[in-house]
């Protein structure tokens, strides 16, 4: 009964939200709680629940994924040019533009499986990477990357009126700004959104077809699917979603750069999703809170605050682990987030979520309470 | 009768071994047709030509009036003609329910729908058809386990289930014993004789001799990709061309 109820949609998202919309306050022990890191890990969140849609339920591991997220960031940023600075408009155009540029990249793409697949789409968005750097100079401006200028046409702002005299105009959702903490909450209703359409796709008969895929596509096909359309409309949902997140990046500082759709980008909400649990609803969501939240502080770090920190030493032991340590801070944060990752994947293939699974399971056991998942979820089907 | 398919003239060669020699052959509604041969006759591919696994050098596959050469293997099973496998091909991560439930699917949506909002628990037809499909091979008790921890013989079952939800027109069965212990085999004789299954049009390649004349209305025989003979059982026991390419080395073994 109490099960039935947490697996209920509605319960799971009010859940959902009400721990979303309180972040500010729950992130304030662990220091997080400012608005630029609230904004990254909704944004970054939507991106790596997206990419969980194609990863997780098909198997398809693509390595091209930032390219989706720079289209949608260049494709908001010139909303902001061209029509106005309105968020809206330039999260709409953000989704539909990458999504078409995933129906031509998942096409091409799609033709091969397994490892030929991921190799396509790391040329495909290392090429769009490429071209945003050279050829496309005029659409994007190169390594400067795409910024707003005060002379910017802004056709259906200045329609309305809004003329801006002073300094660069700001990012506004019908007016109210899009900085700070108003920036967070636009993002976390569009991580809720997102979460939900994810949510809908995994329990519906849809979702159980793209699982069969990933578990033996030959089998589906002698089943009566043509699979194709399917993995192509995963394929696409998640470059939506990316689209989503890059124009959410674009929305909060209006400013698209050709790195945004870099390999390593790629990698990185790869990395969330593994480390989270692929394929697990919640999972890619906290490996992005992970990812982001160590980020923000080895990155951080320096050798004069890492002294600090090791003052409590001996002289000549605080030299070598200072010395040592700050290999792994700085610059050199991602040997920190790759030694994370190694130790996640040995020890924890499922991510984080096989960890929380194992926790929940000791804790029943020792309250004699230990029972099968998986049965529960289906008795909860069949009902 | 009329005949629901018919191979005409089809030969297959893969590099220089012609697997397949002007093979001839006609299925009639109703009937359990088995194809018996010794290892290499070219049973497999015969069965691959039909289902679209492999295209035929020359020669025609019509089934139910319609020409399958040529067309994909989902079209394939949407026209009716639905293959079991050899190896169990099942969706190992996936519960035994809903390895069933994706059959059920093909059936009614199609190759393709795209219906990401539609709840899997407002399916609740396909979902009693599939436990209902279960219980006939007495497998519903285990409906919430993953396919992959089933058993062989248990897994095989499934492929069965899986392959009698979609009601086909024609159930083309690779080796369904094969591996098997005596017991399960007489069960699965069982199951392919009695029920909706007994009614059905099947299509047997089999090895097992016990198996093919508890089974089959009539038999082809295919040795080095010719077909031999075709007729009843009895008949083809009396076949003296029968009994020199085939039941006579077999019984040796």
């Amino acid at each position: 009964m109490m099960k039935n109820l947490i697996k209920s949609n509605t319960v799971i998202m009010l859940i959902f939200a009400a721990v979303v919309l309180t972040a500010p306050m729950w992130t304030a022990p662990i220091g997080a709680n400012y608005p630029d890191l609230l904004q990254k890990f909704a944004i970054f969140g939507i991106f790596a629940v997206g990419y969980n849609i194609l990863f997780g339920l098909t198997g398809y591991l693509s390595f091209g994924h930032a390219a989706f997220l720079g289209i949608g960031s260049y494709t908001a940023v010139w909303s902001f040019k061209l029509l106005t600075m309105n968020v809206v408009p330039a999260i709409i155009l953000a989704v539909i533009v990458s999504g078409i540029f995933a129906l031509i990249i998942g096409y091409l793409s799609l033709r091969r499986s397994g490892i030929y697949f991921s190799i396509l789409t790391l040329a495909f968005a290392q090429m769009a990477y490429s071209l945003a750097y050279s050829v496309l100079t005029p659409i994007t401006n190169g390594e400067t990357g795409l910024q707003l200028e005060q002379q910017d046409p802004r056709i259906i702002d200045s329609m309305f009126g809004v003329v801006v005299t002073d300094g660069l105009p700001s990012t506004n959702l019908f007016g109210t700004l899009m900085s700070g903490y108003s920036g967070f909450y636009v993002a976390a209703a569009f991580l809720i959104f997102a979460f939900y359409i994810s949510l809908k796709i995994f329990r519906s008969p849809f979702g159980m077809k793209l699982l069969a895929i990933k578990s033996n596509q030959t089998r589906m096909k002698y089943t009566g699917f043509n699979t194709k359309p399917y993995l192509l409309t995963a394929f696409i949902i998640s470059g939506m979603y990316a689209g989503l997140a890059g124009g959410l990046l674009a929305s909060i500082d209006p400013l698209a750069g050709a790195e945004r759709m870099q390999w390593t980008a790629s990698g990185e909400v790869v990395l969330m999703t593994i480390m989270g649990g692929v394929g697990t609803l919640i999972g890619p969501l906290l490996g992005a809170g992970i990812i982001k939240y160590l980020e923000n502080i080895f990155s951080a770090l320096n050798k004069s605050e890492l002294t600090e920190i090791f003052s409590f030493m001996p002289e000549w032991l605080q030299t070598i682990v200072v010395n040592i340590s700050n290999v792994f801070v700085g610059e050199g944060w991602h040997l920190t987030l790759g030694a994370l990752f190694m130790l996640i994947v040995i020890f924890l293939p499922g991510g984080v979520m096989e960890g929380v699974t194992k926790i929940k399971d000791f804790i029943l056991g020792i309250f004699g309470k230990g029972e099968d998942n998986r049965t529960a979820e289906i008795e909860g089907e069949a009902k | 009768m009329s005949n629901i398919l018919e191979i005409k003239g089809v030969n297959k060669t893969f590099g220089g071994l012609h697997a397949l020699q002007d093979v001839n052959l006609q299925i009639e509604e109703g009937e359990t047709h088995a194809i018996i041969g010794p290892n290499g006759a070219g049973k497999s591919t015969l069965l691959n030509c039909c289902i679209g696994r492999l295209i035929p050098d020359n020669g025609s596959v019509t089934f139910n009036g319609k020409n399958m050469i040529g067309m994909e293997a989902h079209d394939i099973n949407h026209a009716g003609m639905v293959r079991v496998f050899q190896t169990p091909e099942i969706f190992p991560e996936l519960t035994l329910l809903e390895n069933v439930m994706i059959p059920a699917l093909a059936k009614r949506d199609g190759t393709f729908k795209f219906n990401p909002f539609k709840s899997l628990l407002k399916e609740t037809a396909i979902h009693e058809e599939a436990m209902a499909t279960l219980a006939d091979f007495n497998l519903d008790r285990f409906h919430d386990h993953h396919a992959g921890s089933m058993s062989r013989g248990d897994k095989r079952r499934l492929e069965l289930a899986m392959g009698l939800i979609q009601h086909p027109t024609l159930l083309l069965l690779d080796e369904p014993t094969a591996g098997m212990a005596r017991h399960d085999t007489n069960a699965t004789i069982d199951l392919l004789k009695s029920g909706k299954m007994g009614e059905m049009t099947k299509v047997i390649i089999e090895h097992d001799m016990h198996v093919v004349f508890s089974l089959a209305d009539r038999i082809s025989v295919l040795a080095r990709g010719h077909i031999i003979a075709t007729g009843t059982p009895e008949e083809i026991k009396n076949d003296p061309k029968v009994k020199e390419a085939y039941l006579g080395e077999q019984e040796d073994e």
